[in-house]
């Protein structure tokens, strides 16, 4: 044993460390396999759930816009066809088609959505001189329909529909009347208690103002503060107290921000509640310190040798800060907003404190008008009973999914094109 | 070994037209002390070594002579120095036009990361120096001339300084220093990186710039000391054991530590 050369030695030596980092390798292409896999079955469930979503049940109608019944004519202006009884032309349509006994009227209306009428009235403000004609028409079905439809057809029995109900829907889907089109409504529409009228575009608006919010708040006061601890501020206890509760405040659950948010920002400051502004406010408190960390780690990876060099040549601290440091911190720093960001915009918990959870129809038009976020839509339509809902569910999450990854796809294209430049 | 008690320098360590004066500097990190009671000139338009073993404070005390000292936390001062006849530790004296009239070079090449041109343009645009886009464009190309570099990147002025080699772009450096028309240039081993060509220009370059500049050279190599200063100073341990005339020191030291070092026995 004693009489080994060294490069013996390192021999034996090489066959362990062969081993053990042929063992990491192993681990590590596990874990990434792993991690793979996860993601694959996320993906491929909320996807099997929620496409879907993005179609929609119609049923080609042939319908007389009847002007006597409607009570208007072809030059009729729009509030008189806005008080117009549509909902009734369609009953009436289908009353006459279907011929259906009297006890079952109400079953058969049940099948048409109350988008129907809404989309005849459409077409009659868009063009009143239809008033009179027969139009052919994809009439909205309701969302009972919809589900049967994309899900049960061939199927003899349904929970909710009954056997009178089957046989009409068997016989226009046989007819080829019953098809499914794109879900245009999911993406104009704001949220609605009828599944088939429900769409995003409120939670998409009010996710947007309320990130916008976030945004223009937490990115200068963020950065702000991060230069002002890393370059300007003194070293001492109070400093030092600042930061450590920067950390701390990292670490926080969000729920709490949103505690904080009511008793201050609504209680306190008597900002509306469930608005952008308040969400966006309690979102910054939450993102801020990410932005804080991230930015500071990223002021200090800027080589001390270029400070030094532009201090050598007399530049004054704001110089060496903006000309040079910002410059080169500022990829990082964006790195760190934009995943901030990519938190905030998941974010439900802090949210339905402040009241963000409440149920509103309308889409926002500013961040002072009472508006929900797409997680929180998400979260409202999964307790849904109705089973488009959790179509609907599912449909949400790819579109939210969609958002974050166009928002670290444009992280990285950033900080790519901003380090490019040397 | 340890500081020598009740020392005083050596040889001729005052100068009969001085630009920059030390008298009784003592420099402190936290509570350890880097520099001891070192007095001495640095006289105009000359070169002066300075020597001694590895972490004996040249650095220390050539960041003294334009506060750049002042950027580390923990580093204290105290004595005077002056520039032309004032303190500039005076609290009145600004260190940003300091700067300009003391320039530096660092021991690693640091040129900015953008181009060559925007390197050597950078201090005539923070100090206003240039009138016209024409006048910068003549400072920068008078400053690549000096340092020995305009004719390997006039055709590259717009592509990046990171990308020259580390001989070049310690010329940038150089260069970005005499842009600034500075009085004094000190210089951190400016050599230690660069291979015998390149440390060749640079002391050539040195030797042209003495005309119209004051400079303080750290340097490493006995050769290169011996090259291009008039005078050379020998710290030890903090302590400025003696100041001689170059060929002096190198021939007969007064000194036995001077002595020492020169002729390899430690250090
Ligand atoms: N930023 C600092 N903080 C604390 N101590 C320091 C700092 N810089 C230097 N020192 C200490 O001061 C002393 C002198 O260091 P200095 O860098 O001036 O030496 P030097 O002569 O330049 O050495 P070298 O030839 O290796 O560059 C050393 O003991 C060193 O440990
Ligand atoms: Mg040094």
């Amino acid at each position: 044993m004693t009489n080994l050369t060294t490069r013996e030695k390192v021999e034996r030596s090489m066959k362990r460390r062969r081993a053990s980092e042929s063992r990491f390798r192993a681990y590590g292409v596990a874990s990434v396999v792993f991690g793979l896999l996860c993601l694959v079955i996320l993906f491929t469930d909320i996807l099997r759930n929620g496409v879907s979503a993005f179609e929609q049940t119609v049923m080609d109608v042939s319908i007389e816009l009847d002007g006597d019944y409607l009570g208007i004519d072809s030059q009729a202006d729009d509030s008189a066809i806005k008080l117009a009884n549509f909902d009734g032309l369609v009953k009436r349509h289908f009353d006459r088609e279907v011929q259906p006994e009297r006890r079952d009227r109400r079953q058969l209306f049940s099948l048409i959505s109350a988008g129907a009428s809404w989309q005849l009235q459409k077409m009659v403000l868009e063009d009143p001189s239809l008033v009179g004609q027969t139009v052919n028409v994809a009439l909205l079905m309701d969302d009972d329909v919809d589900q049967w439809f994309k899900h049960y057809r061939g199927h003899s029995a349904h929970p909710v529909l009954n056997e009178t109900q089957l046989g009409w829907l068997n016989q226009w889907a046989d007819e080829g009347r019953l098809h499914t089109n794109f879900n245009t409504l999911f993406f104009t529409n704001g949220d609605s208690s009828e599944p088939e009228l429900a769409g995003i575009r409120g939670a998409i608006t009010g996710t947007f103002l309320t990130l916008m919010v976030t945004f223009l708040l937490s990115f200068p006061i963020g950065i702000a503060a991060a230069i002002y601890l890393e370059e300007f501020a003194p070293r001492n206890k109070i400093t030092e107290f600042v930061e450590i509760n920067i950390n701390n405040l990292a670490a926080v659950p969000s729920i709490t921000f949103g505690l904080l948010g009511l008793a201050i920002f609504i209680n306190l400051f008597g900002v509306a509640r469930s608005t952008p502004l308040v969400g966006g406010l309690v979102l910054t408190l939450m993102t801020l310190p990410t932005i804080i960390i991230s930015s500071r780690a990223a002021i200090k990876a800027v080589p001390p040798s270029i400070r030094e060099a532009a201090y050598g040549l007399g530049a004054s601290k704001m110089q060496v800060v903006f000309h040079h440091v910002l410059p080169l911190a500022l990829p990082g720093m964006l790195t760190g907003t934009i995943i901030g960001m990519a938190q905030a915009l998941g974010e439900t918990a802090p949210l339905l404190m402040i009241g963000m959870i409440a149920f509103v129809v309308d889409v926002p038009g500013f961040i002072t008008d009472p508006s929900t976020v797409l997680p929180v839509q998400i979260y409202l339509w999964s307790n849904g009973s109705e089973a488009a809902f959790t179509e609907r569910t599912s449909g949400a999450i790819i579109v939210l999914l969609c958002f974050l990854i166009t928002m670290n796809a444009a992280a990285v294209w950033l900080r790519r094109k901003l380090e490019r430049r040397w | 070994m340890s500081i020598i008690e009740n020392h005083t320098t050596n040889g001729q360590a005052f100068s009969e037209a001085p630009k920059l004066q030390a008298r009784n500097v003592d420099v402190f990190y936290g509570d350890k002390q880097a520099i001891y009671d070192v007095s001495f000139d640095i006289g105009a338009n000359e070169v002066i070594a300075l020597i001694g073993p590895s972490g004996c404070g040249k650095s220390t005390f050539l960041r003294c002579l334009n506060r750049m000292n002042d950027t580390i936390d923990i580093c204290r001062i105290e004595g005077d120095i002056l520039l032309d006849e004032e303190n500039i530790y005076d609290p009145k004296v600004d260190v940003v036009p300091l700067r300009a009239r003391v320039g530096m070079v660092f021991q690693k090449p640091n040129p900015f990361p953008k181009s060559i041109y925007d390197n050597i343009a950078y201090g005539p645009r923070i100090h206003g120096l240039a009138q016209s886009r024409v006048e910068l464009d003549e400072i920068v190309e008078r400053s690549l001339q000096r340092a020995g570099l305009w004719n390997e990147v006039k055709d590259r002025l717009h592509s990046p300084g990171t990308g020259l080699s580390g001989g070049q772009q310690q010329r940038l450096c150089i260069a970005r220093t005499i842009a600034v028309d500075p009085e004094v240039i000190l210089m951190d081993e400016p050599c230690s990186a660069l291979d015998p060509i390149a440390t060749a220009k640079i002391e050539e370059l040195i030797d042209e710039l003495r005309e119209n500049y004051t400079i303080a050279i750290v340097t490493h190599s006995m050769q290169q000391a011996a090259r291009v200063s008039q005078r050379t100073a020998y710290f030890h341990m903090g302590q400025l054991i003696e100041v001689n005339p170059t060929d002096q020191v190198f021939t007969t030291p007064e000194h036995s530590l001077t002595e020492a070092y020169i002729t390899g026995r430690f250090g």
